[in-house]
C-alpha cells in the first residue's frame, strides 16, 4: 500500500533511481521529448485532435456560415434513412470485397513467378511495379480513354476476338467492374511486398522438401503460404483500408456515375463536405467509414491466430 | 545428383523440367507485362496522332508521321509551366519538411530514453491504420479558421510534423547503427542534436533517399489535398490541372492533346523510378518484412 507523505517527511529516492534535477536521466528525457516534439504535435494537431473533433462534429449541424448547432444523433438517423448513402455503402462494399481478394491473389501468384531465378526477372519486377509509381490523375485520365466504348483500346481488342465490349464507364453495370480492373492493374506494390516476404523464406526448406519428394504445389501450400501469412496479413489490412478510401479514380474516371453506380463512400463524403457544405453530416459519414475500417481490421487481427503462422510459435510447440 | 538413365526424354530430366518451368514463367510474365504496358503504349500512340486519326476504326497503332508538335500544343494552350512550378514548390517543401521532421523524431524514438516514449511511438504507428477520411473535415475547418485555405500552407506545413511510416522506417535504421559511433562524439562533448545532424543524418543517406523518393511520388501524385485546399486556377498543381482538362474547351475533346499532356505528367515519377529503383525496392522490402 502507498501512503501519502506527510509534510516534513524526508523522501529518499529509491535505490538506483536518480531524482536529482538535471541529472543525466532527466536531461536525456528532456532531449527525447524535444526530438519527439514534432511527431507529438503532429499527432495531436492533425490526428488525435481531428478524430475527436470529427466525432463531436458528427452530432452537429454546421455549414461554415453559422456556428455549429448540436443536434444529437440526427445526422446518423438521416444517413441511415438515405438511399444514396446505402448506394454508396454498396458500391464501396462490392469494390472492396472483389478488388481486395482478387488483388491479393494475383499479387501473390505474380510474386511467386517474379521470385523465380532466371534472366530478365528484375526487368519484369520493374515493369509490374511501374503502375504503382505513376498512379494518379494522369493515369485515371488514361483509363477513361482506354475504356471509351467505341474507340478505347479495350473494346477494340475485345472486338478482334469477336466480343462486343460493353459501354464500360457509361453503363451502370460495367462502370464499377471497370474501376476494379484499374485497381488490379496497380497490384505491383502489393506484389513486391509479397516478393520481399518470399525472399525471406529459407531456401533450405524447399531443398529439404525436394528430397522428401514434395511437389511444387505441395511445397507452395505447406511452406510458402504459411511462412508468408504475416505478409498476407499486412497486405490484407492495408488493402481494406485503401479500398474503402478510393477517391481519385472514382472522381476522375466516372465522377461517381453513371446513375451513382460508382458513388463510393469517399465520394459521397466529398460531396457533402465540399459541395453542399454539410460539415456535420460529412463527419458522420467519415466516422461510419472509420468504424467499418476498425471492425474489419479487428476481425482480421482476431482471426489471425487461425491463419497467420509465426515462427516462434512453432518453436514453442516443439 | 542421381544418374539419369539415357532413355529418359529431355523434358523428363531434372534439368529439362527446370528449363520448361523457366520458359513457362517467362512466357506468363511477358504476357502479363504486355498487359501492364499496353495502356502506356496506347497513351503514347494517341499522343502522337493527328486529330482525325484518333477516332478511326480499325485504329491506327503507330501514327505515321508522329505528331511531336502535339506536346508543344498541349503544353502551351494552358499555362503548363505555371502548374509545373506550383507542383515543384509544393513537392520540394513537403520533401524538406518530411526528411527533417521524420529523421529528427526517429532519432528520439530510436536512441533516447524517456517515460512514455513507447506509448507515443505506438500511437504514432496506429495512425497508419487510420482512414484519412476521419480527420478530413476537422482539419479542413481548422485550416479554414486560420485563413490558410487557398494557400499552399495546408499542403506543406503538416509535412514538418512527421509522418508515421517514414518515422518508423528511419527509426528501424537508426536502431541498427552501432552505438560506439555516438559514444566517441559524446566524449568529445557533442550534444545530441549535433550527433543527430552530423553523425546520424549522413549515415542514414540511403534510407533518407528511400523516404525522399516515396515522398516525391506521393506528393506529386496527390490529387485530393490540392483539390480541396487550392481553389484558384493560378494555384493548380499538375494533377489538379489535368483533371480539369477534359472539361476545358481548349483541350478537352481533343484526345491526342489530352494524352500528350498525360504523357508529360507521368514523366517526373517515371524518370525518378528509372534513376532510383533501388531506393524504391529498399523501402518496399523494409515495409513488408517488418510490418
Amino acid at each position: 500500500m502507498k501512503t501519502l507523505n506527510k509534510p516534513g517527511d524526508v523522501v529518499l529516492p529509491a535505490p538506483g533511481v536518480r531524482r536529482r534535477r538535471g541529472g543525466p536521466r532527466s536531461r536525456e528525457a528532456l532531449h527525447a521529448y524535444v526530438f519527439m516534439a514534432p511527431a507529438i504535435l503532429g499527432l495531436l494537431l492533425f490526428t488525435l485532435g481531428p478524430v475527436i473533433a470529427s466525432l463531436l462534429l458528427s452530432f452537429t449541424e454546421y455549414n461554415l456560415l453559422s456556428p455549429p448547432k448540436w443536434i444529437g444523433p440526427a445526422n446518423y438517423v438521416e444517413m441511415f434513412g438515405e438511399d444514396l448513402f446505402w448506394q454508396a455503402f454498396r458500391v464501396s462494399a462490392i469494390y472492396s470485397v472483389v478488388s481486395v481478394p482478387l488483388g491479393l491473389g494475383l499479387a501473390l501468384g505474380l510474386a511467386v513467378l517474379l521470385n523465380h531465378k532466371m534472366r530478365g526477372v528484375t526487368f519484369f519486377r520493374s515493369v509490374y511495379y511501374l503502375p504503382t509509381v505513376i498512379s494518379g490523375v494522369g493515369v485515371a485520365m488514361l483509363w477513361r480513354w482506354l475504356f471509351n466504348a467505341e474507340f478505347g483500346i479495350i473494346n477494340v481488342l475485345l472486338g478482334t476476338v469477336g466480343i462486343d465490349g460493353p459501354a464500360w464507364l457509361v453503363d451502370k453495370h460495367w462502370a464499377l467492374p471497370a474501376l476494379i480492373i484499374t485497381s488490379v492493374w496497380g497490384i505491383g506494390g502489393t506484389t513486391l511486398i509479397f516478393l520481399a516476404g518470399l525472399q525471406g523464406i529459407s531456401q533450405e526448406l524447399y531443398e529439404a522438401a525436394d528430397i522428401d519428394g514434395a511437389g511444387r504445389w505441395s511445397q507452395f501450400r505447406n511452406i510458402t503460404l504459411p511462412l508468408l501469412s504475416h505478409v498476407t496479413f499486412f497486405n490484407l489490412v492495408l488493402g481494406i483500408i485503401g479500398a474503402l478510401q478510393v477517391f481519385t479514380d472514382a472522381f476522375v474516371i466516372t465522377r461517381g456515375g453513371p446513375n451513382h453506380a460508382t458513388l463510393f463512400l469517399s465520394m459521397y463524403l466529398y460531396q457533402h463536405a465540399f459541395l453542399y457544405l454539410n460539415m456535420g453530416y460529412a463527419a458522420a459519414i467519415a466516422w461510419f467509414i472509420f468504424i467499418i475500417v476498425l471492425v474489419l481490421t479487428l476481425l482480421v487481427f482476431k482471426s489471425s491466430p487461425m491463419w497467420v503462422y509465426y515462427e516462434n510459435e512453432r518453436k514453442g510447440a516443439a | 545428383m542421381s544418374v539419369t538413365p539415357q532413355i529418359m526424354p529431355f523434358w523428363r530430366t531434372r534439368r529439362g523440367q527446370d528449363r520448361l518451368v523457366s520458359a513457362a514463367i517467362f512466357a506468363a510474365l511477358s504476357a502479363g507485362g504486355a498487359v501492364i504496358m499496353l495502356p502506356f503504349f496506347w497513351m503514347l500512340s494517341t499522343a502522337l496522332k493527328r486529330a482525325e486519326e484518333v477516332y478511326l476504326s480499325p485504329p491506327v497503332w503507330i501514327p505515321n508521321p508522329p505528331q511531336w508538335e502535339n506536346f508543344y500544343t498541349a503544353l502551351t494552350r494552358v499555362p503548363f509551366h505555371l502548374y509545373a512550378w506550383n507542383t515543384a514548390v509544393i513537392v520540394a517543401l513537403v520533401m524538406i519538411g518530411t526528411l527533417l521532421s521524420c529523421s529528427f523524431a526517429a532519432y528520439g524514438f530510436a536512441r533516447l530514453k524517456a517515460p512514455g516514449k513507447d506509448l507515443i511511438f505506438l500511437l504514432v504507428l496506429a495512425t497508419l491504420m487510420l482512414p484519412g477520411a476521419v480527420t478530413l473535415v476537422p482539419t479542413y475547418l481548422l485550416f479554414n479558421r486560420i485563413g490558410w485555405v487557398g494557400t499552399i500552407l495546408p499542403l506543406v506545413v503538416p509535412a514538418f510534423f512527421g509522418s508515421a511510416f517514414n518515422i518508423f522506417l528511419l527509426r528501424q535504421f537508426y536502431m541498427s547503427i552501432p552505438a560506439e559511433l555516438e559514444e566517441a562524439a559524446k566524449i568529445d562533448g557533442a550534444s545530441v542534436y549535433r550527433i543527430w545532424w552530423s553523425i546520424m543524418l549522413p549515415l542514414s543517406q540511403p534510407v533518407l533517399a528511400t523516404v525522399a523518393v516515396f515522398t516525391f511520388v506521393g506528393t506529386y501524385n496527390d490529387f485530393f489535398t490540392p483539390l480541396i485546399y487550392l481553389s484558384d486556377e493560378e494555384q493548380r498543381t499538375i494533377a489538379v490541372a489535368l483533371s480539369y482538362f477534359s472539361g476545358s474547351p481548349r483541350i478537352g475533346p481533343q484526345m491526342h492533346l489530352m494524352m500528350a499532356a498525360v504523357t508529360v505528367s507521368i514523366l517526373p515519377p517515371l524518370l525518378l523510378f528509372l534513376a532510383a529503383q533501388r531506393y524504391f525496392v529498399r523501402g518496399i522490402v523494409m515495409s513488408g518484412i517488418k510490418g
